[in-house]
């Protein structure tokens, strides 16, 4: 069925067998209704206000029919959607354990290595995954839909869920749960890596973007972080408002606070408002932005610095 | 077709029995809608204390049983006195229908007096609905329940007047028996209330 | 036969008085189910033309008209809106009304004042929730927490106005309840009440036993915003979960109160205009109730997803799938009440026959959402989205429509243009489906919900589906304007322009203010079209 996207993950086929069981019979049961439907419609219409019909109020077989041929199949179905349920469920023994954080708006990742990624989830071709999550602050849910899985964060309690990636690509990670301004924004990747190119990158060999990298420039840095560390989830570089100020041509100006003071957005104004974002919040704007520090390193903010600077 | 005649300017209601019988139905089935209004707040009761059972058996240690106690007699003698004024009614005793209810309404107010007291010691001891979960519940539960107290005694003060005016006889007390039956159903969700949090241990 | 000759009357049509305290004062059924009728209509309108913002914001990726905030408050608008002020009270409350006491052949409703206190409850709660758009809330009509613990905008008066519409409802439902087993007309046993009485009482009894739950965990939430009790926060030790099942245990529940009363307005229409008594009249009426029962026990598959026990989930999937037997059961009595009869494709019944299909997609739809491993791909896109508005526009509204071509001669004294009202169908049927089948495709493709921008490859479908809702809304448009329009220009309507059997065609249209002159003695049901003599299988 091509409305169901690529099959990705271990788990893609068996949900989809059970996707298309169901629309078999939920086929043919339309069919039924509508054929029937449209055939009465026409074939019965009133041709005058004398026709004769007759008086019929029920029929015991027709009904004992329709009641159990039913009432089996949605046990067929039941069962069938419960067995592949039970293995979506069951994660393998020797799956590889990742920690994921949701928070309003961005996923974090963490390691067994002790790597921290943000909105980018790294995991190796054929190897399980077990996905510990929880959310700090409103609930999200984790949705890849390539890979059929789909389970909701919450703060206080852990959930989990796994799979095993089949197929060596880039794949969308949704937040599926409401969680307010920037929902939608709420986007990031899985990243499928073949098991060498896996090793590398788990061994730190391989140039990860996260660390920032003496070959490209503080601004190429900031502008590439902008995208990965889900900033551009709530400020844009355009100049509208959203979620947050825009950084367009925001560096060097005034900025009118919550208590009506002003200050200048310089370098350390910005630093501040990365690492303790509620300390000075713009006017006009939610407490909404989660602290950076931990996850942005010093060289990190400079380059972000270095980028808001660029746009004028 | 045959049609039976009854008088079109009559009440809509074709007799007083039958408007008998509605009321009291109607009345019937708002308890259960009360009662299942409290019954979300059982639930959670249930689900909290199955999930911090040490929580409840320290905190409830800071409610007064004695407070608590002296209330649960209070509303079981109102119940009393109300179950008399509907007996008095029924037998045609205006006079006495209307000193039960003057009683009813007093235990309630007592009732009343002695929760505001209660609070009041409660909010010195700084303890407050956000203290805990077991606070949130005490205050949720009892605190719904005295709303319920408060439009009870409101609804007994329209009957006394009523009484009072004489609008009440043998062979009319829909009214009285239907304000009985609500102020039961607020007496029996004290007597859940008082143990559930009073009591435990 | 039903046949109820009533004498020529003196009494008065119950539309003649005029002003507005004769209405806002009248304990008079039909004038309370009239001004239900205007102001549930009036927010159906209202969140329609949200609902039209949301699809023009989503016709293409990035920002269209709206910022992501303002899409979220007007999701959230359309969405209680629509739920609470529009379909929850829906058919039950306007028709419901209006027609309870016709059809049971009673003067009234059992307590009219308490009927009258019941819409004063509605307006106020309307009235709250008018108030609470000074700072609109985002949250979704779901509320969930934490988000509606924490989010900044109007959610105590929003909430606090459901809360009082609950009350209303609860009224209604109990006022419903003692009136069909109390004011029946003499001989009019259980077994011959129409089907819509069946469906309103079943709907009653949801909105008696359901209604207080939302009332107590809509208090919770404003207690926990209030007064910071921590119930559903888990940072005071509280269960985001427990909030999802408090609301589930009514919410559910209450797509029952939304769908059943429709359900009972199609098995009105159907006998009439196909001249058939309806099949399986006991397995329809008591499916019903079994609907009714039943949808007390699904709640929480809504929640496959939220962290719940695998051991619930497979619980409440085994009784969803429960719930959709005696919703088939339904749809097979309506076509066979088709068969061998002589279908005359009025308005209603175009309305009738379209509810039995888009119901049929919204309910197969559902079977997706009920069998565990498929929902949890499809939860919280927008094939629920889609499923969902099958359900209560190709079910609900579609039966609000139906309800409102066939009983309208009979409200009002006058007959619409039969011809701009096939139109309107016309448009309508299309619109609908050009909507909202897209949906179906995008939530297949993961496509999430409540996604104020989305990425590219979802732009095709989102494009059709807001050109669909154009049409839709164009539809509903010139409908509306047609009834409107027939108020004063219409032709006098005859008492039985439809030749139905039922109690309440056998009265003058409009009917007088007592309903009958004399309290009918019913001797059958009214289902007893077609020849006796003939009788088959």
């Amino acid at each position: 069925m091509n409305w169901l996207p690529e099959e990705a993950s271990n788990l893609a086929r068996n949900v989809d067998t059970v996707i298309w069981f169901v629309t078999i019979i939920s086929l043919v049961f339309f069919f039924l209704i509508t054929v029937v439907l449209v055939f009465f419609a026409i074939k019965y219409r009133r041709k005058s206000g004398e026709d004769e019909t007759p008086y019929i109020t029920g029929n015991h077989f027709l009904e004992t029919l329709w009641t159990i041929v039913p009432s089996i199949l949605v046990l067929v179905i039941f069962a069938y959607g419960f067995i592949v349920f039970k293995q979506m469920r069951t994660p393998p023994q020797e799956a590889l354990e990742i920690n994921v954080i949701g928070k309003q708006w961005l996923w974090q990742f963490q390691y067994d290595n002790g790597k921290t990624t943000i909105n980018e989830l790294y995991v190796q071709q054929n190897r399980p995954v077990k996905l510990i999550m929880r959310s700090e602050d409103v609930i999200h849910s984790f949705f890849v839909p390539a890979f059929r899985v789909k389970q909701d964060l919450l703060s206080g309690m852990y959930t989990y869920l796994w799979f095993t990636p089949t197929k060596v690509g880039v794949f969308d990670l949704y937040c599926a749960e409401y969680c307010g301004a920037a929902h939608s924004k709420m986007l990031g990747k899985v990243i499928v890596m073949s098991p060498e190119a896996y090793e590398r990158w788990r061994k730190g060999e391989e140039r990860e973007e996260q660390k920032g990298v003496a070959s490209i420039s503080p601004v190429q840095l900031g502008e590439q972080l902008y995208q990965q560390r889900g900033c551009n989830a709530c400020h844009t570089i355009d100049g509208t408002p959203s979620v947050g100020p825009s950084w367009k041509g925001l560096f060097g100006h005034e900025v009118t606070l919550q208590d009506g003071t002003k200050v200048t957005a310089d370098e350390n104004y910005i630093r501040e408002s990365i690492l303790e974002p509620q300390a000075k919040l713009v006017k006009g704007y939610q407490p909404v932005m989660p602290s950076f520090k931990g996850i942005l390193t010093d060289e990190e903010i400079s380059a972000i610095i270095a980028y808001i600077k660029t746009l004028k | 077709m045959e049609e039976i005649g009854i008088d079109v300017h009559a009440h809509h209601h074709v007799d007083p029995v039958v408007e008998y019988k509605a009321s009291k139905l109607g009345m019937w089935l708002f308890l259960a809608t009360e009662l299942l209004l409290f019954g979300g707040l059982f639930a959670a009761y249930a689900i909290f204390r199955a999930k911090y059972p040490e929580m409840f058996h320290e905190e409830h240690k800071e409610l007064d049983r004695t407070i608590g106690a002296i209330n649960t007699v209070v509303l079981i003698c109102s119940s009393l006195t109300m179950a008399l004024g509907v007996a008095s009614i029924q037998r045609g005793k205006k006079k006495l229908l209307s000193l039960f209810l003057l009683l009813t309404i007093l235990f309630g107010i007592v009732f009343g007096i002695n929760k505001y007291f209660e609070y009041g010691h409660k909010f010195e001891h700084h303890i407050y609905p956000s203290t805990s979960i077991f606070f949130a519940l005490y205050f949720m539960m009892t605190g719904l329940h005295m709303l319920h107290v408060l439009a009870g005694v409101l609804v007994l003060t329209a009957l006394l007047i009523l009484s009072l005016k004489g609008k009440f006889s043998e062979n009319y007390y829909t009214p009285i028996e239907l304000g009985g039956l609500y102020w039961h159903l607020v007496d029996l969700i004290w007597i859940y209330l008082f143990p559930l949090l009073y009591l435990i241990s | 036969m039903a046949n109820h000759t009533v004498a020529e009357t003196i009494h008065v049509p119950y539309l003649e008085e005029k002003g507005i305290l004769s209405w806002i004062l009248s304990t008079d059924h039909k004038r309370i189910g009239i001004m239900y009728l205007v102001s549930i209509s009036t927010f159906f309108v209202l969140a329609g033309i949200a609902a039209l913002l949301v699809r023009l914001e989503l016709l293409s990726p990035g920002k269209t008209i709206v910022d992501a905030h303002t899409y979220n408050v007007l999701f959230t608008f359309h969405g209680s809106a629509m739920v609470f002020l529009f379909i929850v009270p829906g058919i039950a409350a306007s028709f419901g009304n209006f027609l309870i006491p016709l059809m049971i052949g009673a003067r009234d409703v059992a307590f009219p004042r308490l009927n009258l206190l019941s819409y004063w409850l509605y307006l106020l709660g309307t009235v709250i929730i008018l108030f609470s758009l000074l700072k609109p809330a985002d949250t979704g009509w779901t509320f969930y927490t934490p988000y509606s613990i924490q989010t900044g905008t109007d959610v105590i008066l929003l909430t606090f106005g459901v809360f009082i519409l609950g009350f209303s409802s609860i009224l209604t439902g109990l006022n419903f309840i003692v009136t069909v087993h109390k004011l029946r007309a003499p001989g009019m046993t259980w077994h011959r009440l129409p089907l819509f009485i069946w469906s309103s009482y079943a709907t009653a009894i949801l909105q008696l036993l359901a209604t207080p739950v939302l009332g107590i965990t809509l208090l919770l939430l404003i207690a926990e915003r209030v007064f910071g009790i921590g119930f559903f926060d888990p940072a005071k030790g509280g269960d985001p979960i427990l909030f999802q099942n408090f609301f589930w245990f009514y919410s559910h529940p209450a797509v029952y109160i939304m769908i059943i009363p429709a359900m009972g307005v199609i098995s009105e229409v159907i006998p009439v205009f196909a001249r058939k008594p309806i099949f399986g009249y006991k397995a329809i009426a008591y499916s019903s109730l079994a609907i009714a029962l039943i949808s007390f026990l699904v709640w929480a598959h809504h929640m496959f997803v939220s962290g719940m026990s695998e051991v619930a989930a497979t619980v409440f999937s085994f009784l969803t799938f429960l719930v959709a037997i005696p919703t088939a059961i339904k749809v097979f009595n309506w076509l066979a009440t088709l068969y061998k009869g002589s279908i005359e494709l009025r308005t209603p019944m175009l309305y009738a026959l379209s509810f039995i299909f888009l119901f049929t997609i919204g309910g197969l739809t559902g079977v997706f959402l009920g069998t565990l491993a498929a929902d949890v791909h499809l939860h919280d896109t927008y094939f629920v989205v889609a499923h969902m508005h099958y359900v209560m526009i190709g079910g609900t509204v579609m039966g609000f429509f139906a309800a409102l071509h066939f009983w309208y001669p009979k409200m009002f004294g006058k007959m619409y243009n039969e011809a701009v009202a096939k139109v309107a169908w016309f448009l309508v049927f299309v619109g609908f489906n050009v909507t909202f089948f897209p949906q179906f495709i995008l939530g297949m493709e993961g496509m999430p919900r409540r996604y104020a921008d989305y990425p590219p490859q979802f732009h095709t479908l989102h494009e059709i589906s807001t050109i669909g809702s154009w049409i839709l809304g164009l539809g509903i448009l010139i409908m509306a304007l047609n009834l409107l329009r027939s108020l004063t220009n219409g032709e006098k309507a005859p008492d039985n322009p439809f030749n139905s059997l039922s109690l309440e065609w056998q009265i003058p249209s409009p009917p007088p203010h007592e309903n009958f002159e004399k309290i009918p003695h019913v001797t059958d049901w009214t289902y007893g079209y077609g020849k006796k003599n003939n009788q088959e299988g």
